[in-house]
């Protein structure tokens, strides 16, 4: 066993030495009592639950039933061993020939060929057909660890797979020298420090059906593949990690196309950072309701409304807004195609299809009874963890819900804005009401978990359906209290100011009668007004001609009496010059007194 | 590593019909021990002069171990004639190893 095998190449050593400098903190820092040393699986969310990976150096064993994903996952944690940690692994398979679990590990985008060839990955294929031997006398298995002995030393491996050890129990007829022999291998399989996977069938009553969990006492993940209203749910849960704090509870993972992702949102605190930027809702009335500046930045936004209330527009036109500003935006939807979202957005003025060409809006449609409820999720994280968005669009959530039970949608939805708030993403959530009050309470569980609430509601009324809109409510931000009418048309969004009156909310036709109405009132007003001001001014001439009329009267009648002043004036003159004249005159005739006198008369007749 | 017992009686037509064992062990454990003594007299009555027992040391070339996939210890394998036949343990069961080795539908 020492001699044969070709010296493994450096990258051991190199592997080595780190796994050495990995396990030294601990015995160095003894006081602190630090934990036993893991080893990372690199598989998302796995290494969260057990807290860093799967106990180093010693055995771990995966059960569950078939095709719950034990191959994968334990295939996933080679590969990971290898291209992420750099330590080379072995996977011995007593079900799978070499080609077939590099077909089945190629759809998961691994690329077991090559790591063969590189000497990073090396995979035994055990074959043992009961039918092709005997046996006869004592035997012992030490075939298989010369075997395995040989190819840990050949690569160098840190990490065994031993892929249905239980296939065994159909092959060899002699049960207890096997699991003598298992015993002893597990055991043999610590010693040589390598950290291994050992799968096995979930059993009835019993976590596998040959009860290997006797001899793998280090750690135990069950793997569950559940069926619930229809939809397959895959379920992980540690169900013992001795020596180190692990989740406990039941997580769902999913296999994707990169792997295994399991989803152990739970282990999220609340204490994310928030952010005091503000962003614009792309409707600038509402951005003037929300205290004119808009939404927080990495808030969650509820946006309820029955249907046809313009759940989708609003939300298309917060991420046109957003991408517009050169932000990246992810769209879910769950009830449109990407195209007909285009489309039927173009017939509002909004053009999307730029912004999708530009790489900043990317749609991620989805039927929602095509998978379970947590597959949904993961495969939300995944495309969020790819595309790595500022703000996620979910259209609309309420579609999600027929998935699964209301426990579970809202411990969906907590995960998911948790995972979108830890991440600063802005989301923006659109929940389909059927009417009615009581829905509105129904969804309030929901919105404990938002930081705004927007509310689109259909006002019937006049033979017409009208859509108003409100913010119900706005974490940290001043907002207006109002309802507000929206309108949809040919360029957009519209919030006018919806009336209210005596008569209670006018909208729509209501809304522009009422303000005819009072258009009508106004006009009315203004030429009662007219006609008053013109009467006036008619009253305000006949005083003026009047006033001109006495005038000139008096005038003439002032003129009539100068002039009898005159006269008399002139009369008393003239009297007093005859008198003169006639004293003057005194000696002459009577007579001539007579005709003087007549002829003054007639003289002031002419003056006058 | 080989020990070869080969006594072609006479006939030119048995060489074809030599049967090819290998015997898989390792090092001089005592089970490995009782299997080749076990294997040599079973050989030596039932094949006597047409066999050869080609003995194989794990410890020494463990990478044999690989091809004609051994598991237990020890193992006798016939390579020839064909089909492969394989036989696992001491060999203690003559009754055991004729069947497992299937000499009676060959010969």
């Amino acid at each position: 066993m020492k001699q044969s095998p070709p010296k493994p190449r450096n990258t051991r050593n190199s592997g080595k030495e780190k796994v050495i400098s990995m396990k030294k903190p601990p015995s160095r820092a003894k006081p602190k009592m630090f934990p036993l040393p893991k080893c990372p699986t690199g598989i998302q969310g796995l290494d969260e639950i057990t807290g860093g990976g799967l106990p180093r150096g010693r055995p771990t064993l995966i059960c569950g039933g078939a095709g719950c994903g034990k191959t994968l996952l334990a295939a996933e944690f080679l590969v990971r061993g290898t291209t992420q940690f750099d330590e080379p692994g072995v996977f011995m398979s007593f079900e799978e020939t070499e080609p077939e679990l590099r077909a089945n590990v190629a759809s998961l985008g691994f690329e077991l060929a090559a790591l063969v060839r590189r000497k990073q990955i090396l995979v035994d294929h055990v074959r043992i057909e009961r039918s092709e031997f005997q046996e006869t006398g004592e035997y012992d298995l030490e075939g298989l660890f010369v075997r395995l002995g040989h190819a840990i030393d050949t690569i160098g491996a840190k990490r065994v797979v031993l892929d249905t050890l239980e296939a065994l129990f159909a092959s060899l007829p002699n049960e207890a020298i096997l699991r003598a022999e298992l015993r002893r291998l597990f055991r043999w399989l610590k010693e040589k420090g390598v950290t291994a996977v050992i799968t096995a069938e979930r059993g009835i009553g019993q976590l596998t059906r040959h009860g290997l969990e006797e001899y793998v006492s280090d750690c135990v993940i069950l793997l569950d593949h559940r069926v619930n209203d229809q939809i397959a749910t895959r379920h992980l849960r540690v169900v013992k990690y001795r020596g180190a704090l692990h989740g406990t509870n039941e997580f769902p993972f999913l296999i994707g196309d990169d792997g295994i992702s399991v989803l152990p949102i739970t282990s999220l605190s609340l204490n994310h950072k928030v952010s005091n930027e503000r962003i614009a809702t792309g409707i600038p009335r509402l951005d003037a309701m929300l205290g004119g500046k808009g939404f927080f930045r990495g808030s969650s936004i509820l946006l309820t409304g029955t249907p046809g209330t313009g759940k989708t527009i609003v939300s298309a036109n917060f991420a046109h807004a957003a991408a517009r500003r050169g932000e990246r935006v992810l769209f879910f939807s769950f009830e449109e195609s990407p195209q007909q979202i285009i489309r039927n957005l173009h017939s509002i003025g909004l053009r999307l299809d730029p912004l999708v060409k530009r790489g900043l809006l990317r749609f991620h449609s989805a039927r929602p009874s095509l998978y379970g409820l947590e597959m949904h999720l993961a495969t939300m994280f995944k495309e969020i963890a790819t595309f790595k968005p500022q703000v996620v669009i979910v259209d609309p959530i309420t579609s999600l819900m027929d998935a699964g039970t209301d426990s579970e949608c809202k411990a969906m939805i907590t995960r998911l804005i948790d995972f979108l708030k830890a991440a600063q993403i802005t989301t923006l959530f659109t929940s389909l009401t059927q009417g009615g009050h009581a829905l509105q309470q129904s969804e309030a569980s929901m919105s404990s978990l938002m930081d705004s609430w927007l509310l689109l509601q259909d006002f019937e009324g006049n033979g017409e359906r009208n859509r108003v809109f409100y913010v119900l409510k706005a974490r940290g931000m001043a907002h207006s209290n109002q309802i507000r009418e929206f309108l949809i048309s040919n360029h957009g969004i519209d919030i006018v100011d919806a009336y209210i009156g005596a008569s209670g909310v006018l909208t729509g036709s209501a809304r522009v009668a009422q303000e005819d109405l009072r258009k009508a009132a106004v006009l009315t007003n203004q030429q009662q007004a007219a006609g008053l001001k013109r009467e006036v001014e008619r009253k305000r001439t006949a005083i003026e001609r009047q006033i001109s009329g006495l005038r000139s009267d008096y005038e003439s009648e002032a003129e009539e009496l100068r002039r009898i002043a005159e006269q008399v004036s002139s009369s008393t003159l003239m009297l007093t010059t005859e008198r003169a004249a006639s004293s003057r005159l005194r000696q002459a005739d009577t007579n001539v007194v007579a005709s003087t006198r007549a002829r003054a008369t007639h003289n002031g007749r002419a003056n006058s | 590593m080989k020990i070869k017992k080969v006594k072609g009686k006479s006939a030119k037509a048995r060489e074809s019909q030599i049967w090819q064992l290998r015997l898989y062990v390792m090092e001089s454990t005592l089970k490995s021990e009782q299997a080749f003594a076990n294997l040599k007299q079973f050989c030596e009555t039932h094949l006597k002069g047409c066999y050869r027992i080609k003995v194989i040391d794990l410890l020494k070339q463990p990478q044999l171990a690989k091809g004609d996939q051994i598991l237990a210890i020890p193992t006798v394998v016939r390579q020839l004639p064909k089909p492969v036949r394989t036989v696992i343990g001491t060999l203690s069961d003559f009754e055991r190893v004729l069947a497992g080795l299937d000499l009676r539908a060959t010969t």
